[in-house]
């Protein structure tokens, strides 16, 4: 008797699981057809286009002896894009770490004044870089400037709020013990907070310029400035070799930051 | 763990210098010799001497800072002060932002489908370790190219309009996902495969009765994490490589009709969307848990 | 001549939740002090009423005359200063070596730039070890806490507090998370600097059978009330049922 109601609520549990994949797999079916329908999306052309795009990348992009000519104009603007990542992650971060201890539970001011910082730390994350590139084009212009703050705001207000949940997490008892001892607040974000919290902050920044450099080729599409830029110039007079330069030296760039950084986040953590 | 109390300090002055570092001019120290702190101090010095040298080699063109600066508050008081449509209608905008919206669904059902088969092939635990380490690579490549240039090279091979979108954006999207997928079958109870494997259960019955239902509840929450990331690079392509959507009306508004009150009102429209997306994921993650 | 004095004091949490109400007691200097009751009672609340971590909401606290609720900023860090705290986590900076979390008890003498920058005198390093030795840490002095182990770490957290030369010492349940074998070296550090450096000790336990043995006085507290003060020999077993609010043979421990 017990036994057989135990059985009808597993068989209960298992057709009601049942249910729920079969009701998600529709959604997810319906939804589909719905998006497709919007943006006149064609499924079997989208799945042509891939090998017939693989074979015209295999054939046109890649670098043929002129292109070689560009590879030191390439390079400048690469090492441009990198320095403007690292730039724009470190004083963003320098921001952000005195920012967001306005906004940890531990080294807060008052409640209010928390909740004020991560609203603000939101609304920097969800102002897309695209709108801070826009805006900026019309003051800053055609300027590397523009590309830094529009990265700025963005990373400004991711980091923020990621170094508030980090020193939330790490440093909410330290911080107790060392205000008990009578050190000041200063004292206790050096002492206290700084050494408990540096080896995930630097984790993310290295994160962050890694992410940056990526950015920055899209904002440089759209304000005609460094690496994205001359990826748009050669794309668009069709010296596809040089394009696929840009792209190469693009990825060499991103894996070597990544692998370096992975190499750092070992030792550190 | 047994010691004795000291009650008197006094004899033991003399011994205490041995177990004190000294530096060279015989101060006591007091730091941990630690690799990891020496880590943090180098690269935080690095990137310190990086960013000073990056402000000194970058190419002003001369520009008024001052000037500019002041310039961007009127413009940022303007955008966020005075939100106005001009050149487009209400409905059309929330019609793009659909637009943006399906993008976004659309790269993600294709990543996950695509990333769900790549980390079978990819997660250790029940790969073969030399296709692991080839789709490893190809994923460290497709991830290292930014979004905007697959978009790109896919408008000029595909053509323009949403097969190169969509298709530019699931690169992305399925390179995500197959290391996020892979992670976590790879944490995975080795016993359950095992027991399975044991059974004589084929691959694909283990495929869909063991790792399937373990690591649901964590590929889910990826998914609606990437897909928040596609509906932002959805936008951003928009902008940059004209393939439609609300990020294609911020364009136009910014830099062919150079209307900051029309820029601020997508921007609203924009950041109102992301974060009620935000909201969503959130709910829905908390469900799946 | 009390060192710490008590009078009514009340703490309100979210303008409703009492933690204290109107409780008074006074400690004289030197003197080995275990406040007991169950989780939630209002002991963590009285000692942090102490060094204001938490600020009363009524009465007076006087701590070697001074008022502690009208302190201001100056006078608090003074304050502070001259009463050490223990915690149950230990609450140390982990990524730190031993030696650094000691000299922290030395922060709030220092100037801002001093502290802020980790810069202490010889003077000061050398006290540290003396002190690490007495509690013999020497070895572990240049290691990071997390090495540690849990009693290692409080040893250093009572180093830290000792490095403060305070008057008082608070210790907020620095057993609860250990063994019993390091619980007793602990509790036997405790004891030996009350007695021999003649350091005022309040320490919060719920271990009745520790309390009984190393306490020269026991204040039990139950929902914010003070339902016992005097010495170990006159705490009944009934007292003890009371401050527990449980029934006879409901509590874990052998009350000898």
């Amino acid at each position: 008797m017990e036994n057989n109601k135990k059985l009808k609520e597993n068989i209960s549990i298992f057709t009601k699981r049942k249910q729920t994949f079969t009701l998600a797999f529709l959604g997810v079916i319906v939804l589909f057809g719905l998006a497709s329908f919007i943006t006149n999306f064609n499924v079997i052309e989208g799945f042509e286009s891939i090998p017939k795009a693989v074979v015209w990348i295999a054939t046109n992009l890649v670098p043929n002896e002129k292109s070689w000519s560009r590879l030191p104009n390439i390079l400048s603007k690469l090492i441009e894009t990198a320095l403007l990542s690292v730039a724009v992650t470190v004083c963003a971060g320098i921001c952000a770490f005195f920012f967001s201890l306005l906004g940890t539970r531990a080294t807060r001011i008052n409640p209010w004044i928390g909740r004020i910082v991560r609203f603000i730390a939101a609304f920097f994350r969800n102002v897309p870089d695209v709108v801070w590139a826009m805006l900026l084009l019309f003051s800053f212009g055609q300027n590397i400037l523009t590309g830094f703050f529009a990265l700025f705001f963005t990373t400004f207000g991711m980091l923020t709020r990621t170094f508030i949940e980090t020193i939330d997490e790490v440093s909410s008892q330290c911080v107790e013990a060392l205000t008990a001892t009578g050190s000041n607040y200063i004292q206790t974000v050096f002492q206290g907070i700084v050494p408990s919290a540096m080896s995930e902050i630097v984790t993310w920044v290295l994160f962050m310029i890694e992410t940056n450099i990526r950015s920055s080729t899209l904002i440089g599409v759209l304000t005609a400035t460094g690496i994205g830029y001359i990826f748009d110039l050669y794309y668009k007079r069709l010296d596809y070799g040089a394009a696929s330069l840009v792209v190469i030296s693009i990825v060499v760039l991103v894996i070597g930051i990544e692998l370096i950084s992975n190499q750092i986040r070992k030792v550190i953590m | 763990m047994s010691e004795i109390i000291i009650s008197s300090p006094a004899p033991m002055e003399l011994d205490l210098h041995k177990y004190m570092h000294k530096d060279r001019s015989g101060k006591i120290k007091i730091a941990a010799k630690s690799k990891s702190s020496i880590a943090i101090r180098l690269t935080i010095l690095v990137l310190f001497v990086l960013t000073v040298y990056a402000f000194i080699s970058f190419d002003y063109k001369n520009i008024n800072f001052a000037q500019s600066v002041a310039a961007t508050w009127e413009n940022v008081k303007v955008l966020f002060g005075q939100p106005r449509l001009t050149y487009n209608s209400f409905g059309g905008a929330m019609h793009a932002l659909l637009v943006t919206f399906s993008l976004g669904v659309l790269s993600t059902i294709f990543g996950a489908i695509l990333a769900f088969f790549g980390a079978l092939l990819c997660a250790k635990n029940i790969a073969n370790p030399a296709v692991s380490n080839v789709i490893k690579s190809l994923v460290a490549f497709i991830r290292a190219v930014p979004t905007i240039l697959w978009v790109l090279i896919f408008t000029v091979a595909a053509g323009l309009g949403s097969v190169a979108a969509v298709v530019g954006l699931t690169f992305h999207s399925a390179a995500y996902l197959i290391k996020a997928y892979s992670e976590s079958i790879e944490e995975m109870d080795q016993g359950t495969i095992e027991a399975l494997r044991a059974s004589g259960a084929n691959f694909w019955q283990i495929v869909f009765q063991a790792i399937f239902p373990a690591s649901l509840s964590y590929m889910t929450a990826w998914t609606f994490l990437r897909f928040e990331i596609n509906f932002t690079n959805a936008i951003a392509v928009g902008a940059a490589a004209g393939a439609g959507g609300i990020g294609y009306d911020l364009y136009m508004a910014g830099s062919f009709y150079f209307d900051l009150h029309e820029l601020g009102f997508i921007t609203y429209v924009v950041v109102i969307a992301v974060i009620l997306l935000e909201m969503l994921a959130t709910k829905i993650k908390a469900k799946v848990r | 001549m009390p060192i710490l004095e008590f009078q009514n004091v009340s703490k309100i949490y979210n303008g409703s939740t009492r933690a204290l109400s109107e409780v008074s007691f006074s400690i004289n200097e030197g003197e080995f002090v275990s406040i007991i009751g169950p989780s939630g009672s209002g002991k963590s609340t009285i000692l942090r009423c102490i060094n204001r971590l938490v600020d009363a909401s009524q009465g007076v606290i006087r701590f070697d005359g001074h008022d502690i609720l009208k302190a201001n900023k100056n006078e608090l860090r003074t304050i502070r200063t001259k009463t050490g705290m223990i915690f149950q986590h230990y609450n140390l900076v982990e990524r730190l070596s031993v030696i650094e979390n000691v000299l922290h008890g030395r922060l709030g003498h220092k100037s801002t730039l001093g502290g802020m920058l980790g810069i202490y005198s010889e003077e000061e390093k050398e006290n540290a070890f003396a002190i690490l030795a007495k509690l013999g840490l020497t070895e572990q002095a240049y290691k990071r806490c997390d090495e540690l182990s849990g009693g290692q770490k409080q040893r250093v957290g009572i180093a830290r507090s000792i490095m403060q030369s305070p008057r008082l010492i608070l210790c907020d349940e620095p057993i609860a998370s250990l063994d019993p074998s390091s619980s007793k070296v602990i509790m036997d550090h405790l004891a030996n600097i009350n007695d021999t450096m003649k350091i005022t000790c309040v320490v919060n336990l719920h271990q009745v059978d520790v309390v009984m043995k190393y306490s020269k006085r026991i204040i039990g507290i139950t929902s914010g009330h003070i339902v016992y003060d005097g010495p170990p020999e006159k705490l009944t077993k009934e007292k003890i049922y009371e401050i527990y609010q449980s029934n006879e043979g409901d509590l874990i421990t052998d009350v000898g």
